[in-house]
């Protein structure tokens, strides 16, 4: 049966459906998949935008910047040839909602939202998710807070500028910030935000443990599945204290509370405790999908199974546990009790071990492989080689002496941009894998190349000479290093950053274009276009509601590549190679 | 021994120091071998008509040792930095010489006990900005914040400390080199935080003296 029969037949069993239900409240989990895709990537532009005027800043500082004249005082200074200068007070906004929109609003809702959504169903071979209409309200209630979130940009005071970490005192009373209605909606909207997590997190674990396809038990998923599941587990326990915390900031800003003003008896770093306890599992919550997805594309394209698929699986949920017991390491010299500190190094130190544990089976999976250097490929080892620098850096400030000079420096900012913006690149090598699946068309495959080679180049020019600014005491959040007689010496640096960044910025061009026309007129995507083995690909491209043909049932694990059971180098988990070889298979 | 970090003028910044190092080149090292392996097998294992991909599943011992090599290394380098972080942030050893620090939006309030010879007092000689202490004397410092979180960062001194509204915390340093070091505000605290920074003056004891009797002596009326 060809793809666009199965897709008639497939229709046959519902009713047509008009556009608003099918491209706006859809049910169907790819649809809402898609939608957060679309969300994220309209985020990913502001947020991107933001960074530039934060770079521009640093680089030649109170400089007017080209084509911001349209903004009014007091956001922007009239320069004199027309352009803009950045205030100082609109400096910390940028910089905070840069990093806002940039966690909450581009990696949850695309490594979490829109793969999560697209996956889960197709490769556990379900028909849809257990609640598809959570699913859908889901996607809205985050379209919401989205709106909210970039609704405080146009309010007196423009938006929240304490911090994306938002800490107490300063967040906590407006006459600290100047900024009174920006920061209240952004505690609003991720209020919000988190109910969105939350109904898709209890979605996505209903549906991976009731929802298999027969014959797919828990370590025959594959680890894209592993990563969603843990992640929502962390959603699940991580949001709760998160809105307790943001509930208690809006209370002393409104309600004359002060569970974080000292004045009345609160305590500021009660705040910090509670954001990093949500904090930290959501470093993991963004990073666990991005590994999952590595995985499964560095195993497809070396033709060869996971290196220790258990370790793997095992890995992450040791990750997932060790997440809620290492919070303190953003807090060492916050004054809390340095015996504490000693007790959260230990902690922390422990929780590389995993993280070591997935770069070497990465490697190992490359051993002795058929290896395909496609587009997902390249930027799947893009993010095992920034992992790999993020998580070596982490080294530093788990130790807590030496933390004492890097904390709040430029290097704890490589460090996280090299771990979270690292991300990226999985979600790149995640785009251009599923995209023929997601819209049953291909991307331009050279086009990719170029934007992996130009994104790889610019990413590091940006990112890595950040550590030599940090090792040379170069505080973050600063407008204007120039301030600093210490700091001058080191400012051809800054300048070196921001160029790579504008070019970094310049580079996703390509990627835009590519997606757009490849959505409009790329070539028609056959069914298996990598030669994979998990149960997407054995679906009609793009699948219809309901998602299979017939029922798949699952005889093997997800990566049995080069097996010698079969001529092909794949073997697809839903393959029957009758009872006899389904037996030895185990 | 490589020297990136700021010069440091600090009894204790060796500490710090050695350990960067140290961290630096078992980290350089892991780096160098896992990226010359990946380009490695990136070349050797590339795609080539006939050959077909290992079929292993991965192997336990290899996976025994790559897990315990890094929990040994990580634990010793935990174990190591223990002993150092307790002398710096737990031990305040015991001197003489104290001072008050108020932080506040945007300005270090430096305060030296008046002629009572006791800090906290009303007589309190205060600057904004500059502190001057001698060379090779422990410093206790007493800080406050009045508004917001500020963080007390010297970087030549190895020395930071949040500043918390509502706490009194204790810290110390000892230099052991007489000069002019610069004193940022680490932590953000509103629109002022860029620029929110003074001086630390390090004086010989005779400096330390000729400044003292000059600027904190008694005014005479």
């Amino acid at each position: 049966m060809s793809d666009t029969a199965a897709a008639d037949a497939s229709h046959g069993h519902h009713p047509e459906l008009g556009f608003l239900r099918t491209y706006i409240f859809s049910l169907d989990h790819k649809m809402i998949g898609r939608q957060f895709l679309f969300m994220g990537l309209l985020m990913i532009i502001v947020g991107g935008l933001l960074a530039m005027l934060v770079r521009w800043q640093l680089a030649w500082p109170e400089t007017p910047v080209p084509g911001l004249n349209f903004i009014p005082e007091p956001y922007i200074y009239p320069g004199e040839q027309g352009g803009g200068i950045i205030p100082p007070q609109t400096y910390n906004a940028l910089f905070t909602m840069h990093a806002t929109i940039m966690i909450f609003f581009v990696v949850m809702p695309i490594m979490v939202g829109t793969f999560g959504n697209f996956l889960i169903p197709l490769m556990i071979g379900t028909g849809d998710m257990a609640f598809p209409k959570l699913n859908m309200l889901s996607f809205w209630v985050g379209a919401v807070a989205t709106l909210v979130m970039l609704a405080s940009f146009f309010v007196p005071g423009g938006p929240a500028a304490g911090g994306w970490t938002s800490y107490a005192t300063l967040a906590a009373r407006g006459q600290y910030t100047g900024v009174e209605w920006g920061q209240h909606l952004w505690i609003i909207s991720l209020l919000i935000l988190g109910i969105s997590s939350l109904m898709g997190s209890i979605n996505y674990i209903t549906t991976i443990i009731n929802m298999r396809a027969p014959g797919m038990s828990y370590f025959r998923m594959p680890l894209t599945v592993w990563s969603l599941f843990v992640t929502a587990i962390l959603l699940l326990l991580a949001l709760p204290v998160l809105t307790a915390a943001l509930a208690m900031l809006l209370f002393d800003r409104v309600a004359g509370t002060s569970f974080f003003l000292p004045e009345g008896g609160g305590e500021p770093l009660l705040w910090q405790h509670m954001f990093w306890f949500f904090g930290h599992p959501e470093v993991y919550i963004l990073v666990l999908p991005a590994m999952g997805v590595t995985s499964d594309i560095l195993s497809t394209f070396s033709r060869k199974p996971i290196f220790g698929y258990h370790a793997m699986a095992f890995s992450m949920i040791a990750i997932a546990f060790l997440s809620w017991i290492v919070w303190g390491h953003h807090m060492f010299v916050s004054g809390m009790n340095p015996l504490l500190g000693t007790a959260f190094m230990m902690t922390t130190m422990v929780i590389a071990v995993p993280s070591a544990i997935k770069v070497f089976n990465w490697l190992g999976t490359l051993w002795g492989g058929s290896i395909r250097l496609a587009s997902p490929m390249l930027f799947a080892l893009g993010f095992v080689s920034n992992f790999l620098i993020g998580g070596l850096s982490g080294v530093f400030m788990a130790s807590t002496p030496v933390d004492i000079f890097i904390h709040d420096t430029y290097y704890i900012v490589a460090h996280f941009h090299y771990v979270v913006a690292g991300i990226v690149f999985a979600l790149f090598a995640a785009v251009y894998y599923w995209f023929p699946k997601m819209f049953g068309r291909t991307m331009n495959e050279g086009m990719a190349k170029i934007h992996f080679v130009l994104t790889y180049i610019f990413f590091n020019g940006a990112f890595f000479p950040m550590h030599f600014l940090g090792v040379g005491g170069h505080m973050r959040r600063i407008y204007n290093p120039m301030q600093y007689e210490f700091l001058m010496p080191m400012q051809h640096w800054n300048v070196f950053i921001t160029i790579s960044a504008l070019l970094l910025g310049a580079s996703q061009f390509l990627f835009l274009w590519n997606f757009v026309a490849s959505l409009i007129a790329g070539k028609k995507a056959e069914r298996n276009p990598w030669k994979a083995n998990t149960l997407e690909w054995s679906a009609p491209t793009p699948p219809p509601h309901g998602n299979f043909e017939v029922q798949p049932v699952v005889y093997r694990g997800p990566y049995e590549y080069s097996s010698p059971e079969v001529k092909e180098d794949w073997l697809p988990q839903d393959k029957n190679l009758g009872a006899s070889a389904a037996v030895r298979a185990h | 021994m490589l020297s990136w970090l700021p010069e440091d003028v600090s009894t204790y910044g060796h500490e710090i120091d050695s350990l960067f190092y140290l961290i630096y080149y078992i980290t350089g090292a892991t780096f160098i071998l896992v990226t010359a392996l990946m380009v490695i097998f990136l070349i050797k294992y590339r795609e080539q008509p006939g050959r077909r991909a290992t079929y292993s599943h991965g192997n336990t011992t290899l996976e025994i040792i790559w897990t315990i090599i890094p929990a040994v290394i990580l634990i010793v380098l935990a174990f190591m930095s223990a002993s150092s972080w307790a002398k710096i942030k737990r031990h305040v050893p015991n001197t003489d010489f104290e001072l008050r620090i108020v932080a506040k939006q945007f300005n270090w309030e430096v305060s030296y006990p008046g002629p009572d010879k006791k800090l906290g007092t009303d007589d309190d000689i205060k600057f904004d900005n500059d502190l001057h202490v001698p060379v090779n004397k422990p410093i206790r410092l007493v800080m406050t914040a009045t508004d917001v979180i500020h963080s007390f960062f010297i970087p030549n001194m190895r020395f930071k400390q949040d500043i918390v509204p509502g706490r009194e915390i204790v810290g110390w340093f000892e230099a052991t080199k007489a000069g002019k070091y610069e004193l940022p505000c680490a932590e953000l605290c509103g629109f002022g935080h860029s620029g929110m920074k003074g001086w630390l003056h390090v004086h010989t004891p005779e400096e330390y003296k000729k400044w003292a009797d000059e600027s904190l002596a008694p005014k005479a009326q």
